[in-house]
Parts: structure tokens; sequence; C-alpha cells
């Protein structure tokens, strides 16, 4: 049965490696840079988007092709997002909230294809990403308003004894922004990826089991259809969740003050 | 059967080696002593894959160089372009927008003073057909009165020779009564005297 286990999706497999960084004289620890599956991903990934984004606008049509539409839709999509939750000040991030969400969009929706590897499934990915957002918005929040980043965390027009109990709920819960931040992405990719592959395992080891068996896979293959469904809004759900969360905390950058 | 239940296992499993990687973490002067056998060899058989710390450091680094890549593709290349291809196109709308207005108030314009000169050019016509039609009157009115002057004029002299006519006839009229008398009785009588047929006559009329 080891084409049903379900957790072999996730694994990693090193293609080639450029060595490590960083080890010890045993070899052992530091950073490897092997260029595994995932990396491969990442790559087709960026080369996708890239690739679509710029030879799509190649013509730079007055009248935009179908091709052509689909990438102004989706700077529009993501410009629309900014300015409406960030205000036009927020654009100075377009860029960064673009690639944002093109990246795991475009990932979530490459690890939908059987045998595929889904690079947001993996903890350290979501975490970086989290982190990156964090510390763009901590970096430039305290580059544009000095110690007035700090009123994120003083809510105005409150009486000093609520802000005694409100500060530090403020705190924690900008604290724990990274953290729900990526486990949310993270979970979701993993989560959809077990139960899809559970249910389609079923289906694999049911109809090896004779004729009843085939009957009673119905059930289960109908359900990795829907569940196949639901993954891609899933995939492109938390796409947007993402995106549109880094878009509120960059508005806290921007207008500390509440 | 084993699909079902090896999820649990495994990511318990996997929950375990984190916590142990953590120890491992700590503990650093143990690691020499335990060796090999910690963490790589033996875990990576049934460890969890997003929980295999041996994986990070590739993911990270291909993760920042190919997240890098498109952050700076987007940001010099795709972005830009796009930005600018809307940014034409609304400037073109606007363009054709504001030229199609500037149109429209032309027709307007047009429209305005085309009215303007009909309704000018329809009071003229009124006012010279008034003119003409009271010329007319007039000319009309001074031709009839001169016609009817005219008229009467003749209508009297006409009259007046009718009644001279009339007189002249009645004139004629006893003469000629007096004649026929004259014949009429010397026809009958074979002698008549011309004054007693001309009283008879006379008697005849005046009676």
């Amino acid at each position: 049965m080891a084409g049903t286990d379900p957790i072999k999706q996730f694994e990693i497999v090193e293609y080639f490696s450029f060595g490590t960084i960083g080890a010890d004289a045993q070899g052992e620890g530091g950073f490897s840079l092997a260029f595994t599956n995932s990396a491969l991903f990442m790559v087709l990934t960026v080369g996708l988007i890239a690739g679509y984004l710029i030879l799509s606008t190649r013509g730079r049509g007055l009248v935009p092709s179908k091709l052509q539409l689909v990438s102004e839709m989706s700077y529009e999509f993501i410009a629309n997002m900014i300015r409406s939750s960030a205000g036009s000040e927020g654009m100075k991030f377009f860029p960064f909230v673009f690639s944002l969400f093109t990246f795991i969009l475009i990932s979530n929706m490459l690890g939908m294809f059987p045998y595929f590897f889904t690079v947001a499934s993996h903890l350290i990915i979501t975490v970086a990403l989290a982190l990156l957002v964090m510390s763009v918005v901590i970096i430039y929040g305290v580059y544009k308003n000095g110690f007035g980043f700090l009123k994120l965390f003083v809510p105005s027009g409150i009486p000093l004894v609520v802000l005694i109990i409100v500060v530090p709920i403020e705190i924690l819960s900008f604290l724990s922004r990274p953290l729900s931040l990526s486990l949310r992405l993270f979970g979701n990719m993993l989560a959809g990826h077990i139960v899809l592959k559970v249910f389609a395992g079923f289906v694999v080891s049911l109809t090896s089991m004779g004729i009843f068996g085939i009957f009673g896979a119905i059930l289960p293959f109908g359900m990795t259809i829907a569940l196949t469904g639901l993954e891609f809004l899933v995939g492109a759900l938390q796409a947007f969740v993402f995106t549109i969360l880094t878009c509120v905390y960059l508005n806290d950058a921007i207008h500390p003050g509440h | 059967m084993a699909s079902d239940t090896s999820p649990a296992i495994i990511v318990k499993e996997g929950q375990a080696i984190v916590t142990e990687g953590t120890q491992v973490q700590d503990e650093q002067a143990q690691k020499a002593y335990e060796g090999v056998a910690t963490k790589h060899d033996g875990a990576k058989e049934s460890i969890f894959p997003p929980f295999d710390q041996s994986t990070y450091g590739a993911q990270l680094f291909w993760l920042a160089l190919t997240f890098g890549a498109l952050y700076l593709l987007m940001k010099k290349i795709a972005l830009p372009r796009i930005g600018e291809i809307l940014e034409v196109r609304r400037d073109r709308i606007e363009g054709d927008l504001a030229e199609a207005e500037r149109l429209r108030q032309k027709t307007d314009q047009a429209i305005s003073s085309y009215e303007n000169e009909l309704a000018k050019s329809k009071a003229k016509a009124h006012e010279i057909a008034e003119e003409t039609r009271s010329s007319i009157k007039e000319e009309l009115a001074v031709k009839r009165s001169e016609v009817e002057d005219d008229l009467t004029k003749k209508l009297s002299i006409a009259e007046a020779r009718i009644q001279k006519t009339k007189a002249d006839a009645l004139l004629n009229v006893d003469e000629i009564a007096t004649d026929t008398v004259i014949d009429l009785v010397t026809k009958l009588s074979s002698k008549v005297s011309a004054k007693a047929a001309k009283d008879a006559v006379s008697r005849i009329v005046k009676g």
C-alpha cells in the first residue's frame, strides 16, 4: 500500500545538491542547498507567473487580448485590494503584495495536479513568508513613524483603566499574527491534501477487494471529486486571505493610530 | 487499513521528533556523545516531512531565491508594463471622451445657431408676407374704390340715359298710338280728324 500513504506526497526529494553551508567537521548540521522537488515547484511557480505576465502583455494592446486581460485583471484586483485596505500609500508595497498573492496562488494551484508538490504544505515556507510580511510591517512602521509605531498598541480615545487591559491584548494579538498567518496557510494546504489522498487511497484499497469493494469505492470516489473542487477553492481562498491580511497589517504600519 | 491509521502515527512521531529536535538544539554538547544516529539517519524514514528540519535550509534558500526573483521580475518588468498599458488606455479613453464632449458642444452650438437663423428667417418671411399682403390689400382697396366710383358714375349716366330714353319712348308711344288710332279709325270709319284722334288717345293715356 505504498501508493496510498497520504504523507508521502509531502516528502522532500533531493534532485542534486550544491553541498552544505556551515556544516561541522563530520558533515553534520548546516544548510543543505540541494535542489529539491520543493525548489523545482518554486521555480516552476515563478517561471509560470513571470512568463505569463510578461508574455501576455508583450503586445501592449490598447484593446487587450484575452490573455492580456487576465494579467490586467490580476493587476487591478491586487491594486484595488491594497487601495481599499491600506489606502493609496499602500501602493508602495504593490510589487511585494502582488508577488505574495501570485506566488501562493499559483503554487497552490500547481499543487492540485496529481504527483505535484505543494510548496505551501511545508511549515518552513509559510513561516518564512509570514515572517517576511511581519518584518516588512515592523521595519517600515518604525522607519516611517519612529516611536509613533507603538501607537499601534494603544487605541486612541480609551480611558486609562481600560488601556491597562487593552494594551497587553493588542501586543499579544500583534505577536500572534505571524503565527496565525503561517499556520493558517500551512494547515489548510496540508490537511486538504492529506484528506484528499486518504479518500483517494480508500478508492484504491476498496477496488482491490473485488466486486463489493468496487461498489463500496463509489462513495469515497465521489468524495475525492468533491474534495478536489473544494481544494481548488481553499487554495485560492488561502492565497487571498494571506494577501488581504498582509494588506491589513501593512495598513497598520502606514497608519499606526487606530 | 494502513491508510487511515498511518497519518496519526506519523504525526505523533513527527511531533516527538520535533521536541527531540529542540532538545538536541538545547543540548548541543550531548550531540557529540550520541554521534550520528540521532536525527538524520534513523529519523529520515518516519519523520513527518514538513517537520523535517534537515530540509529547512534548502527550502529557505530556494524560497529566497525564487521569491526574490519573482519580486524583482514583478517590480522591474511585469507590473510597470501592465501599469503603463492601463495608464495609456485610461489616458486614451479620457482623451476620446473629452474630444467627444468637445464635438458634442460644437454640434450643439451649430444646432442652436441654425435654429436661431431659422427662427430669424421665419420671422422675416412672415414680415415680408405680412407687408406684401397689406400692400396688396391697400392697392386692392384703392382699385376697388376707383372701380366703384367709375361704376357709380357710369351707372348714374346710364340711369340718366335710361330715364331720357324712357321719356323719349313714352313720347314716341303717344305719337305711334295716335298714328295707329288714325289708321284704325280711318280703316274703320274712313274719316276721322287728326285732332279727334289725338284727343281720344290722350284721354285713354291719361285715364
